[in-house]
């Protein structure tokens, strides 16, 4: 499984050695973090919902895009599901390949997939003590306007 | 001018995996042979019955215009050969025994996209992108050609359809050529046709997520309804729900895979309403 889910914290050490190839001269690896605010709002902590069965295979057709896209070695993607709190990581890509470009490429590529396409849902909840869905509650109330990417 | 089309049912087969003949079994009280006789007589100039030797005498295939298999050979091909040897002014519109959910409109849009100049016309499958021989209409000229192709030792009428080029036209959905070979999918498709052709009602499983959950109050349900589409299901579940997402900000899955909102539901299906997604 090159897409997953993670509920206790991810294991980076462990996720970089199923990278590991003697062909490979460079790694890159990317790091989605809980930040203490959004669009205005102090944040207090994050709740993330998936859809895993969908989610899994989604994920994976990303994962096999990449490699077909971009010469790489091996890539993973692991997500975290459930409460996180400020600076806890919830989403962890990491790419190895012959040379940096590709590592990098295809790293961006992956993370920039997985935010726009995978059925990954994440809940806000804010220090006034409201909370909504990321995406979702305020292009309820408008339904026209763009969709508002939240960038890390 | 193209050549007129006649009909030719295909009821030679063995049955082996229905284990009972297969033009036999009842759908709605009528038997899958008369079902196919009678849809084809809507859109053919004449019908014929496709049998081999052995089966002359058969009573449910010899109340129909029988064509008895005069070309060595075995499988479909035969049976097609056979027809075009019988009546070699005609184009074939060739019907397997064993598709329970054609209807006319699949036998019309066959037609109306009809390319005479082709050897053969077919839908291209649901399933795996490739010809559907056995619902498709074989035009005159191609009999030469599927001569030749059998005396090089070729069974397969789909291997014939690829190696031709022939024109693929889509299905106008993805179950109507869904074919019946065992007693499990015989009994499915009777449920199938129950409930999915008539205005009955079936039962669908749907899962909430996010927001969706919360206004829902729900993660899961299980709803008897009448909704023939993910657009109708979501309709009635919004108004039931109070959803504030419009369906245009959705997407939908069915069975865990991305689906269409057009697409026909079926009983016992899965469905997830997708809102906007926010990973990372």
């Amino acid at each position: 499984m090159r897409f997953r889910f993670a509920n206790p914290p991810i294991d980076t050490v462990a996720a970089r050695r199923e990278l590991l190839d003697h062909g490979a001269g460079g790694y890159v690896s990317f790091e989605g973090w809980v930040r203490n605010h959004n669009e205005g709002q102090i944040v207090t902590r994050l709740e993330y919902e998936a859809f895993t069965e969908l989610a899994a295979k989604e994920g994976e057709r990303i994962i096999a895009a990449a490699c077909a896209q971009f010469p790489v070695k091996h890539a993973l993607c692991i997500h975290r599901i459930g409460v996180l709190d400020i600076s806890d990581m919830a989403v962890w890509v990491g790419v190895s390949s012959a040379h940096r470009a590709e590592a990098f490429d295809a790293c961006r590529f992956i993370i920039d997939e997985v935010k726009h396409r995978v059925p990954i849902w994440k809940k806000e909840h804010y220090q006034n003590g409201n909370s909504g869905w990321v995406n979702c509650e305020r292009c309820a109330a408008a339904p026209h306007r763009q969709h508002d990417e939240h960038r890390h | 001018m193209s050549a007129p089309i006649y009909g030719l049912v295909l009821a030679g087969g063995t049955s082996s995996r229905m284990r009972t003949d297969k033009a036999a079994l009842l759908y709605e009280g009528q038997t899958q042979l008369r079902r196919a006789v009678s849809l084809l007589s809507r859109h053919a100039t004449k019908v014929f019955v496709s049998v081999r030797p052995s089966q002359t005498s058969d009573p449910l295939r010899s109340s129909q215009p029988m064509i008895v298999d005069s070309v060595p050979g075995e499988g479909p091909i035969a049976g097609i050969r056979s027809a075009m040897q019988t009546h070699p002014e005609a184009a074939w519109l060739v019907l397997a025994c064993d598709l329970p959910f054609l209807s006319d409109a699949v036998l019309e849009h066959l037609i109306a996209n009809r390319h005479a100049e082709a050897p053969a016309t077919a839908y291209r499958s649901a399933h795996d992108g490739l010809p559907e021989p056995l619902c498709a209409i074989w035009e005159p000229h191609a009999a030469a050609k599927l001569a030749a192709y059998q005396a090089e030792g070729g069974r397969c009428p789909r291997k014939f359809l690829i190696r031709n080029n022939a024109p693929l036209i889509e299905p106008l959905d993805a179950r109507s050529l869904d074919n019946i070979n065992t007693p499990e999918e015989y009994t499915e498709a009777l449920g199938g046709i129950g409930g999915g052709t008539n205005a009955g009602t079936m039962r669908l499983n749907i899962q909430y997520f996010a927001l969706m959950r919360e206004q829902a109050n729900l993660a899961r349900e299980s709803v008897e309804t009448a909704a023939a589409t993910p657009t109708e299901l979501f309709a009635e579940l919004a108004k039931k729900h109070g959803f504030t997402l419009s369906r245009d900000q959705l997407k939908v899955a069915v069975n865990s895979e991305f689906a269409s909102w057009a697409q026909k539901l079926r009983e016992g299906d899965s469905v997830v309403f997708i809102p906007p997604v926010a990973g990372g």
